[in-house]
């Protein structure tokens, strides 16, 4: 983020764990240790790493759930207004406001609307499209989506100071600690 | 029961989802290369190029259809409705599969979809563009299509009339296209970004890495990413459940014998996941060994697929039980007449007994494991039951049609060249898709066969431990 490059030399230190165990373990300790603005990164969801970091949001259903009783309310009006309001039509002796037969499309729309908003919320509240982030500048983070396991706590973490907090990731066990250049 | 309680070598002894002896590193090598290579096997060829000569086929009938509109297809009153219908509703039910194992499995936990939800899903992709062409190319005016299709506002004010089925077909197809769409889309993120990172041609690493989004396997994201995935396969459940029973409203709202049957829903859902999962069998055969992907497909998920097969297979077979007993038990001279006709003394009574050898005998064999353990075995019944569920959809709806309230008005019905070369040019069409797909983005979720190697399988820090 723009503002955060202006505030510290760099991004953050990283730590490169051999496991997905060792790389949870090491997370909750970093929670424990008071760091705030830490984030792990691994080539598969694991279970627990994101609650181990301190991480309690629950966001994605409540969107959902909203974007979809918008979508059934937005299908069925649409049906109203099109079959009763803007230009009834007598089709086979069936009455204008036919809520039986609004039913199936406003069902559609109802899943349209909920799909689409917890891909888009998803991304959205996870920062993406991201063109550019800073923990890509570490050589060995490509290993992030194949084989490795990383950590990495943030410079404007309100704990953070060079020397400790590289001495503490150390203390981890990891395989390295390297800096995150902006 | 553990593989071990069984002699070495026997057939029951239960197959391990993913073969063992791989590593995150060895997972990842494997169903990367099969893309960031410069090899395309020489199979890969013969099938496009098969697959190419039918899509030209599609190219050049669509052209022919425009041009002179749908009078030169075989369909004429009384039977209206002919193999346009007919291949749309076989295209979308083959859909079927993809989303029932990638939802629906899913939320049952079934860890064996892991390797083959992602070509289903790409399947069920594939094959709702192919069903969604003919409701568009019907219509011999696509261009018009739009207004009678869509309620947008046009300059005459009209609107399309949601009283009728076909409209909430519009609705269920075109929700279903976009929500696979981004279901399949979602899924592929992680692994375009493994490709990304792993991708030795800059060109490739930037194609891959806007389309990765920028994922970078945050903790965060991926607890956010888990909980949109789960909603989807929440969502896309009742979806898929939809879909099917709003085509065959299509058919049961209607007040013509042979369609008008109450059984309709869920006969057809079933009949949709049946021929769905024939076709995932018909890909994943072919799949496994021109890419040897004997370690992430084993012998246990075909044996699975073809239990689900059976078993959908036997609800079908209730459905068409339902269908007979319906007709007979109404009473009404012309539900019964449309069966007799349709059973045994009409003209197109052949197609009934093919249906029934294809779909009801054949899969039978399925009830043997030893026989749902044999490659050639299942792949010919997939085939069968192929063929079958597109029978199916032509004894419902032209055996239907050709002869019903009055004699007078009954035809026979010959399908034309260019019916036979649209079908043939879908089956291109899909092909083509397919393999361009397996070709160019991972076939098998990597990041979720990752998980399934025992050393992903982490345990959640003690709370207030000794630290």
């Amino acid at each position: 983020m723009a503002h955060t490059k202006t505030e510290t030399p760099f991004y953050g230190l990283m730590a490169e764990f051999d496991s997905a165990q060792a790389l949870i373990d090491a997370a909750d300790k970093v929670r424990r240790a008071g760091y705030t603005k830490a984030d792990a990164y691994s080539p598969f969801p694991i279970h627990g790493l994101a609650e181990a970091l301190g991480f309690h949001e629950r966001h994605v259903a409540p969107v959902v759930l909203c974007a979809g009783i918008t979508g059934a309310l937005a299908g069925y009006s649409l049906e109203y207004w099109t079959q009763v309001i803007d230009w009834p039509m007598n089709i086979g002796g069936r009455p204008f406001h036919a809520w039986v037969s609004f039913i199936p499309p406003a069902f559609e729309t109802t899943i349209l609307f909920a799909a689409f908003s917890a891909v888009i919320g998803m991304l959205a509240m996870n920062g993406l499209p991201q063109p550019y982030h800073p923990v890509f500048n570490v050589p060995r983070f490509e290993r992030a989506s194949q084989d490795g396991f990383f950590l990495a706590i943030e410079a404007t973490d309100p704990k953070f100071d060079a020397d400790a907090t590289k001495q503490f990731l150390s203390s981890l066990h990891p395989r390295e600690v390297v800096q995150v250049d902006h | 029961m553990e593989a071990s309680q069984f002699p070495k070598g026997d057939f029951r002894a239960p197959v391990p989802v993913i073969q063992e002896g791989h590593s995150y590193r060895s997972v990842t090598d494997k169903l990367t290369n099969l893309v960031l290579t410069p090899n395309t096997p020489v199979v890969w060829f013969a099938i496009m190029g098969v697959a190419f000569i039918l899509l030209t086929g599609l190219a050049v009938s669509v052209s022919y259809l425009l041009l002179k509109g749908i009078g030169i297809w075989g369909n004429n009153i009384p039977v209206g409705w002919a193999f346009d219908i007919i291949n749309f509703v076989w295209w979308i039910g083959i859909g079927h599969a993809g989303t029932l194992i990638s939802a629906i499995l899913l939320l049952f936990k079934q860890d064996w979809r892991t390797s083959i939800n992602r070509f289903a899903e790409a399947m069920t992709l594939f094959a709702v563009l192919c069903a969604a062409l003919f409701p568009l190319i019907h219509t011999g005016r696509p261009w018009l299509a739009a207004y009678w299709l869509f309620p947008y506002p046009n300059t005459m004010g009209l609107w399309p009339n949601f009283r009728s089925p076909l409209i909430w077909d519009v609705f269920a197809v075109s929700t279903y296209a976009s929500v696979s769409a981004i279901f399949w889309f979602v899924g592929l993120i992680p692994d375009l970004a493994t490709f990304r990172d792993k991708t030795a041609s800059p060109i490739l690493k930037k194609v891959f890495g806007v389309a990765a989004l920028g994922w970078r396997g945050s903790a965060i994201h991926w607890a956010r990413y888990e909980k949109a995935y789960l909603l989807l396969a929440g969502i896309s459940t009742p979806l898929v459940l939809s879909v099917h029973t709003v085509v065959s409203f299509d058919f049961a709202v209607s007040v013509l014998p042979g369609w008008h049957a109450t059984i309709f829903p869920p006969y057809f859902v079933a009949g949709a996941i049946y021929a769905g999962f024939a076709m995932v069998l018909t890909l994943a055969i072919p799949l496994r060994a021109i890419y040897k992907l004997h370690d992430f497909i084993t012998i246990r998920h075909i044996e699975n697929m073809a239990k689900i097969t059976l078993v959908t297979g036997m609800i079908v077979v209730y459905g068409y039980a339902c269908e007979a007993f319906f007709g007979w038990y109404s009473g009404t001279e012309y539900e019964r007449f449309m069966l007799k006709n349709r059973i045994y003394y009409g003209p197109m009574a052949w197609s009934y007994w093919l249906l029934m050898l294809c779909n009801f005998i054949v899969p039978q064999i399925l009830w043997s494991k030893r026989l749902r353990r044999n490659l050639v075995a299942v792949f010919t019944v997939a085939m069968f039951v192929n063929v079958g569920m597109w029978l199916e959809r032509f004894v419902i709806i032209v055996t239907s049609l050709h002869r019903d309230f009055l004699p007078s008005s009954w035809d026979m019905y010959y399908p034309t060249i260019w019916d036979f070369m649209t079908l043939a040019g879908t089956i291109g069409l899909f092909t083509t898709l397919m393999f361009l797909f397996v070709r160019v983005l991972p076939l098998i979720s990597i990041f979720e066969v990752r998980t399934m190697l025992p050393e992903a399988q982490v345990k959640a820090p003690s709370e207030g431990g000794s630290h």
